[in-house]
């Protein structure tokens, strides 16, 4: 049996009497897309920095891929790939000379080097400027050729620490493309899947992970699948649009004992599954007679969930849930 | 606990003597691509040497040698002064540079990798000297000028002689860099440093007949004995009376013992290990 990828037992780390990490336990499997969320200062960048070997705990263990990040240090670092939020590039080389500087400190195969090095720079889109100086790349390129330098030594585990911060939407986008691909050619070539450990406080990115962990002042407050998640916040939304909302209301309290919701000129039904919901719906304000004119279902987003797991936030939650994430991002 | 760990997934080996040379060796030809596309600093950093040697040596050597009366002029008495002043300033930039590499993020990229931090400074170090090297040859080139002869074995005992200081001054710029959080700060600190180990060298004057606090000073630094073995490499190709020698290249004198220049060598060999040594320590330290 392998080690799982991420193994973390009552993890603690004290800076001075600040306590940044209160003790984490922690497993994430081989291949999986792990999430880390939370707000600045939720201690997300310390656990990271601690499983990267680039800090020690003050209390507990922590193991990557079955090695100790304290004892096995150096071992640890030949296993993973890092990706930090500040750019580490060399600005006046090339970006194929930056690869070629990692592979060589990485000590990378030589035979086998220079076709890795293409690999990865026609995975991220960069092989055409790779001779290029890195320093008239955009900020899109550049993070995109950390990733492809992550890569380079075939890791097990890629640390990726707030990848997309400051980066247009598209180009967060195309960073989650490149994590999905590496899992299908993983698959493709029959090789141990490489694990994923992302941290974000985009709260729509964590929705390309299989499972996700929220911290919050140290602590992880949730911690399993998106969809899990959700649905412990709560009931999906069904919004009709309708000929006539009085008979829909009706016949949904009447037929189905919901407590249907009209605003804006438009239904709103809170229900379990509402996908598996919309069928029935038609179905029965179909036989009384009323025409749907569109239907939308939403289901409660990871920002509900967030703001569900994070006290100080809860109260405000119903004042206006919009603002936060967006205040969050402010205050980076 | 057991791992199983299948060695065909892994590209990368574990720690060895060759790893750690791989490592300093591509940190070395990081400092070459820099040096090669940074013209204008080769050509910004000769003009200081060019300066001190012609228009100092020239305008100094004017009042000297109504009184000397040598055979030697006093721009050949500067010429390894003044390659040791350009080593200085060149590789003390070279070492301070690291500053900018953890301003830009690249130091954390070095010294993440599973390396060890001697292996990068090591590399950098190498650099440097390479760099103050590369430098002195367009120096050297310009010995007939000055009177000193093109004997192939001087010059290649004079660049032996100058990257071992190279060496030693980037280890030295590498220790000073390591509390440096500032890239303003970082000039100014190699000024401060820098410009006293030149004028307490020997580089400028002989140390002959110096009042003692000045003799001691000029003792103690480390600088002195990088500086002495190249001059004497120069005179020992020079046609001179005793009497000239003694007056420009009296060698250095611990009380009555004139230290041989194998000596010399060895106590610059040490501090190049021990600056450098500080360097990694400082490092771990506070990375």
């Amino acid at each position: 049996m392998d080690a799982p990828a991420v193994a973390v037992r009552g993890l603690v780390k004290r800076y001075g009497n600040v306590e940044a990490v209160r003790g984490i336990d922690l497993e994430v499997a081989r291949g999986e897309t792990f999430g880390f969320l939370g707000p600045n200062g939720a201690g997300k960048s310390t656990t990271i920095n601690i499983l990267c070997t680039l800090v020690e705990p003050t209390e507990g263990h922590a193991e990557v891929v079955g090695l100790d990040v304290v004892r096995d240090r150096a071992a640890v670092r030949r296993r993973i790939g890092l990706v930090f939020q500040d750019p580490t590039l060399d600005a006046p080389m090339s970006g194929e000379q930056n690869l070629r500087f990692h592979q060589e400190l990485y000590g990378v195969d030589r035979r086998r080097a220079p076709a890795r090095r293409e690999e990865v720079l026609r995975m991220v889109g960069l092989w055409e400027r790779r001779g290029d100086e890195v320093r008239t790349y955009s900020g899109g390129m550049r993070r995109r050729l950390e990733i492809a330098r992550g890569l380079l030594h075939s890791p097990q585990v890629l640390f990726l620490d707030e990848p997309t911060i400051g980066l247009d939407p598209q180009t967060r986008g195309t960073i989650w493309d490149y994590v999905a691909e590496l899992h299908r050619n993983d698959r493709d070539l029959g090789r141990e899947e490489i694990t994923v450990f992302v941290t974000t406080h985009y709260m729509d990115e964590a929705e390309h992970c299989d499972r996700i962990a929220i911290m919050n002042e140290g602590r992880i407050v949730a911690l399993d699948t998106p969809d899990a998640l959700k649905a412990q916040v709560g009931a999906d939304r069904v919004t009709i649009t309708t000929d006539d909302d009085e008979a829909a209301q009706r016949t949904l309290r009447t037929e189905l004992g919901l407590d249907p919701a009209v605003r804006e000129g438009a239904v709103t039904i809170a229900v379990p599954d509402g996908a598996g919901f919309v069928p029935r719906l038609f179905d029965r304000l179909g036989a009384h007679g009323v025409a749907i004119r569109s239907v939308t279902v939403t289901r409660p987003s990871l920002d509900d969930v967030f703001l569900a797991h994070t006290g100080t936030t809860i109260r405000d939650a119903e004042a206006g849930p919009s603002m936060h994430p967006t205040a969050m991002r402010m205050r980076r | 606990m057991t791992t199983t760990l299948r060695p065909e997934a892994l590209h990368v080996p574990e720690s060895g003597l060759a790893t750690e040379a791989r490592a300093a060796t591509v940190v070395w030809q990081r400092e070459m691509i820099r040096f090669v596309k940074d013209r204008s600093r080769i050509l910004s950093s000769l003009a200081q040497p060019l300066l001190f040697l012609f228009v100092l040596g020239t305008g100094l050597g004017s009042l000297l040698n109504s009184s000397a009366g040598g055979s030697v002029g006093f721009t050949t008495f500067l010429f390894p002064g003044v390659m040791a002043i350009s080593v200085l300033f060149t590789a003390a930039f070279a070492g301070i540079s690291i500053v900018w590499d953890r301003e830009f993020g690249f130091l954390r990229e070095m010294l993440v990798a599973p390396v060890s931090t001697a292996s990068i400074l090591v590399g950098k170090a190498l650099g440097g000297a390479t760099v103050a090297t590369l430098q002195c040859l367009v120096l050297l080139a310009l010995a007939g000028l000055v009177g000193v002869p093109y004997d192939p074995l001087m010059l290649l005992a004079m660049i032996g002689l100058i990257f071992l200081m190279g060496f030693m001054i980037t280890s030295l710029g590498l220790v000073l860099a390591a509390r440096v959080r500032q890239v303003q700060s970082a000039m100014p600190l190699v000024q401060l440093v820098i410009t006293p180990l030149m004028f307490l060298s020997g580089a400028l004057f002989p140390l002959s007949g110096l009042p003692t606090w000045l003799a001691v000073l000029t003792h103690v630094n480390p600088m002195t004995y990088a500086v002495e073995p190249l001059r004497s490499v120069v005179f020992d190709h020079l046609d001179v009376d005793a009497a000239t020698r003694a007056r420009f290249d009296p060698g250095i004198v611990w009380g009555t013992w004139p230290v041989p220049v194998g000596v010399q060598i060895l106590i610059t060999l040490a501090c190049c290990v021990l600056l450098l040594a500080l360097a990694v320590w400082r490092f771990r330290r506070t990375e």
